[in-house]
Parts: structure tokens; C-alpha cells; sequence
């Protein structure tokens, strides 16, 4: 369990982080979306144990970040967005450092590092140096040595970003195999369908402040309470039309002729909408499909983050 | 001291070191200059001397030359290795990831540290053999090359030591280089300079001028200004 209890950190008079509070429970996977600078990296650093917060204070399974830091560590599997590997180091040997520096014996090492690179797909480069695998390698590589010590939780900062399409799909089938095993996992991406589709929590951070959290749905419904509907009809598209724009609901009537459609924004509930939908056909207006038009993360993101400083 | 010695950042260090050909050539460097030296040395006395063998005197004084020569090195490699210890790790993007582990800071910097002077103490082990043609002519006693070692081991140690703390609190290896640089140049070209300053001063005190130039260059000095 992850709480982040009113943490702030400030450079200066500028707040990176500004009363930050969020509690993950066990097993929960959190996506954090932001823009750049907006406090995702440094939230992840402090629950990292690598900076120390100005105020507040974040526990990871009930220890503190700031007084238990060594504890912490051995809780938490944290891959950055920016890292570097080792020259003339092999993969299995890069893997048995780590292991090393979490205090894992050799027998253990011995057998977790090839289960290890099995899971990350890197099992025939195991005798390859780091340094000469691809980026999509590394950061797979990379992930195998975060759970090397078999951490509860996973703090993965953007693990996809530089990556081309197929090593995104590699890494997040490793990802939804990691969710599989019931780990905690607090990941940030720029990609955000990518986190729609993988995460039960979403949270929206900018200005060092999380201004959305919830699931993915609820997030969307956080939206001003408006939706996007496309209506497709045969013929009778100006008395549609005007249909539309009557209904007190209905914002933003566009007309599309080519594709004999017509979109609006409708703020109505979703009883408002099927007595819509019922008075449309009594008025004997020939409609061949009334669908609400799905909102992907980005556009929630766009629209949640839109005026805020 | 096992469970030190089986620190992973020392272990890692030392496979790393001596998978780079650079460490080798460093070494085969190293032993040639002391061979030019050494060889030299004895070829010019017992040419020029005509009999053909070596004093013991001589001796003392090839011994000593060839101290000074490893302490000059000693001095001039070690900020080469420890400056960047630490500031190269930040430098690569892999300090953060190693300040995550268990490890503890102080097992990160020993880890260091220890394999700096192990590459140090190979360097000046791997020169014994050339150390050891002195005991050919006499002149020099094993305590004396016991306490000359310990002298070189305490001198790694301390400059060393001053390399690591410059890498940690310097982000740029580079500056952390210069400023070990300058700080080992500080402790043994100024220290040296003042020691030889008092030194002069003392014997002009005395009144034995002929013996030390610094006393003359005082001397000189004084009258001056």
C-alpha cells in the first residue's frame, strides 16, 4: 500500500511537488499522466527514496520514505526514465550486480537471473555486453534488474518512451504479466492510451498538483460532464439539425454532409439521452446509428489540464 | 572484513578494470619506465665508474630515485582514478539507479575507494621485482621497503580519499579531477616548498647557510626587500 501524505517539494520559491496526496491500495496498478515538469518524475523520485521531500511524507507498506528509506528500498523495484548502463558488463552479470547489492546470495542469483531474463524475453542475450543492446533491450533488462530482489512494488517512469512500436508491446505484455503476479505498480507515460488499457487508477498531475484521480471511467466522466454524440442518418439532415439544436442539452450541433452525420456535445444524463434518442424516431427522422464517440486519455488530459497554472 | 571485501561495487570495479586493455598497457607502461631507469642507472654507474660493480651507497641512492619515482606516480594516477569514481556513475545515469539498492552510501564509496588502491597496490607489487634488484648490491634493508610501502599504501589511501570526496560532492568528473589535482599539488609541491622554507630558516637560525639553497634564496630574499 503507497500513501502520499501532503508532499511538496520546492526549488527555491518554485513548487515542483504541491501538497501531493494519493493512497494506492496493494496490487492497485496507478498510471500518472502529466505533461513535462508537471511532478511526475520528482513524485517518483522522492518515493524512490532519492530526494528527500521540503514537507510531507510518502510510505510505501507503512514505511516512511524519509525516516526508513532502507527499508523502503527493499520494497520498492524503481526503474528511471533516463539510465545508463555499464560498459564491458554482460546481461546475466549486470543482473547478478544488482542482485548482490540487494544482499540476494549466489545460489539465489543463480537461479533467479535466467527466470528473470526469461520474463524480459532477453534469455539468448544473456552473455551479451549491456552496452550493445538495443534501447528496447536495455529497458527490458532494466525492469528484470528492478524485480531482481522480488520487490511488492514497481516504480516504473516512463518504461516506454524512445521505444518503437513492437518494444512498446513487448513492454507491456512484461507489464501485464508483472500485474498478473499482484505487484504494485506506479507507472508514468506520455503514451496515455497505452495506460488506459493497462491501468485500474489514473491520476492527472500538473503544476505539482494532482488535479484528477480515479479510474479511467471516472476520470472521463470528470470530462464537464459533457460527452461527444455522433449521429448517422439517411436524408432529412437540415430537419435533424434543427432537432438537435432545440434539445436544451445540446451544445455545438456540427453537420458533416459527406458522411451524413451530425455531432454534438450533450451534458444531458444518460436518461436525458435515450428520451433524446426516443423523440428523434417520433419525429420520424430516418437514423441509422446514435453512438457517443469514445474519448481517448489524451483528449481527457487536454481537457483536465486546459487552464490550469 | 569477508563481508567487506565481498562489497559488489569492489567486486564489479575490479572485473571491469581488468576487462579493459587500458589497465594492462597501464601496467606494461609503468614497468617500463621503471626498467629504463633502473637499468640505466646501473649501466651509467658502472660505466663510469670503470670498475664494474656498484656501491652500496649507490645503492641507497637507486633505491631512493626509485621511491621518488613511484611516489611521483602514485600521486599522479590515483586522482586519475578517483576523481571520477563517483561523478562518472552520475555522469553515465547509473548512480540512482545504485542509491536504490541496499547498499548502504558508505558501501558504495569503500566499494570505490578499495578498488582504486587494489589497482594502485598491483601497480606497485607488480614493480617488486625491479624493487628487488636493489637487494642484488645491498645498501638497503627489507624495513626499509617495508616502511617506504606503507608510506606509498598511506599516501594512496589519503589522496585517494580526497579523489572520492571531490567525485561525490562535484557533479562533473572533470572539476572533481582538477580541484583532487590541485589539492594533492597543494599537499605535496606547497607543503614541500614550506617545509623547505623552515627548513631554511632554521639553519640560517643556526647559522649553517652553506647546506640548504633555500636558505641562500632567503637569504637573498631578505636583503632585497
Amino acid at each position: 500500500m503507497i500513501e502520499i501524505k501532503g508532499l511538496t517539494k520546492k526549488y527555491g520559491s518554485f513548487y515542483a511537488l504541491n501538497d501531493l496526496n494519493l493512497t494506492l491500495e496493494e496490487g492497485t496498478v496507478f498510471g500518472f499522466v502529466g505533461a513535462n515538469g508537471a511532478g511526475k518524475s520528482t513524485t517518483f523520485s522522492i518515493l524512490a527514496t532519492l530526494l528527500q521531500p521540503t514537507s510531507g511524507d510518502a510510505f510505501v507498506n507503512g514505511k516512511s520514505v524519509k525516516t526508513d528509506a532502507h527499508e523502503v528500498r527493499k520494497q520498492i523495484g524503481y526503474m528511471p526514465d533516463f539510465f545508463g548502463v555499464y560498459d564491458q558488463l554482460k546481461a546475466n552479470e549486470y543482473l547478478d550486480f544488482y542482485g548482490a547489492s540487494y544482499g540476494i546470495s549466489e545460489k539465489e542469483r543463480e537461479v533467479l537471473i535466467p527466470q528473470l531474463l526469461e520474463l524480459v524475453n532477453l534469455s539468448h542475450k544473456r552473455y551479451d555486453y549491456v552496452d550493445l543492446l538495443s534501447r528496447g533491450m536495455k529497458q527490458r533488462l532494466c525492469l528484470a534488474r528492478s524485480l531482481i530482489h522480488d520487490p511488492k512494488v514497481l516504480i516504473l517512469d516512463e518504461p516506454a518512451s524512445g521505444l518503437d512500436p513492437r518494444a512498446r508491446v513487448e513492454m507491456r505484455d512484461i507489464l501485464r504479466q508483472l500485474k498478473g503476479m499482484g505487484k504494485t505498480i506506479l507507472i508514468s507515460s506520455h503514451i496515455l492510451p497505452e495506460l488506459a488499457e493497462m491501468c485500474d487508477e489514473i491520476g492527472v498531475i500538473d503544476g505539482g498538483r494532482l488535479i484528477a484521480h480515479g479510474s479511467v471511467a471516472d476520470i472521463q466522466a470528470q470530462l464537464a460532464g459533457e460527452k461527444q454524440i455522433t449521429v448517422k442518418l439517411k436524408g432529412l439532415l437540415e430537419n435533424a439539425v434543427q432537432f438537435f439544436e432545440e434539445d436544451p442539452f445540446v451544445s455545438k450541433v456540427e453537420l458533416e454532409v459527406e458522411k451524413n452525420s451530425i455531432t454534438f456535445n450533450y451534458r444531458g444524463t444518460e436518461e436525458d439521452q435515450i428520451n433524446l434518442l426516443r423523440k428523434a424516431l417520433d419525429q420520424s427522422l430516418k437514423i441509422i446509428s446514435f453512438s457517443e464517440t469514445e474519448t481517448d486519455l489524451e483528449d481527457v488530459f487536454m481537457e483536465i489540464t486546459k487552464g490550469v497554472k | 572484513m569477508k563481508q567487506l571485501l565481498a562489497n559488489p561495487v569492489l567486486v564489479k570495479e575490479i572485473k571491469l578494470r581488468f576487462r579493459s586493455l587500458k589497465s594492462f598497457t597501464g601496467i606494461l607502461f609503468y614497468l617500463i619506465a621503471m626498467c629504463i631507469f633502473v637499468f640505466g642507472f646501473i649501466m651509467l654507474t658502472t660505466s663510469f665508474t670503470g670498475t664494474g660493480y656498484f656501491r652500496p651507497e649507490e645503492s641507497f641512492f637507486m633505491f631512493a630515485m626509485l621511491s621518488y619515482i613511484q611516489l611521483g606516480l602514485i600521486l599522479f594516477i590515483t586522482p586519475g582514478l578517483t576523481a571520477g569514481a563517483i561523478s562518472s556513475e552520475r555522469e553515465k545515469q547509473t548512480l540512482n539507479i545504485l542509491l536504490t539498492t541496499s547498499q548502504t552510501s558508505f558501501q558504495i564509496i569503500f566499494g570505490k575507494l578499495t578498488s582504486s588502491i587494489a589497482f594502485l597496490l598491483l601497480l606497485v607489487v607488480a614493480g617488486l621485482p625491479i624493487y628487488s634488484l636493489v637487494f642484488l648490491f645491498g645498501g638497503v634493508s627489507p624495513g626499509q621497503l617495508g616502511i617506504i610501502f606503507l608510506f606509498f599504501f598511506l599516501t594512496m589511501l589519503a589522496i585517494g580519499g580526497i579523489g572520492i570526496m571531490y567525485s561525490t560532492i562535484i557533479r562533473k568528473t572533470i572539476v572533481a579531477m582538477i580541484a583532487t589535482y590541485g589539492t594533492m599539488i597543494f599537499f605535496t609541491a606547497v607543503t614541500g616548498f614550506i617545509y623547505l622554507v623552515i627548513t631554511g630558516m632554521n639553519s640560517m637560525a643556526a647559522g649553517t647557510l652553506a647546506s640548504s639553497p633555500i636558505a641562500h634564496f632567503l637569504q637573498v630574499l631578505i636583503q632585497l626587500f
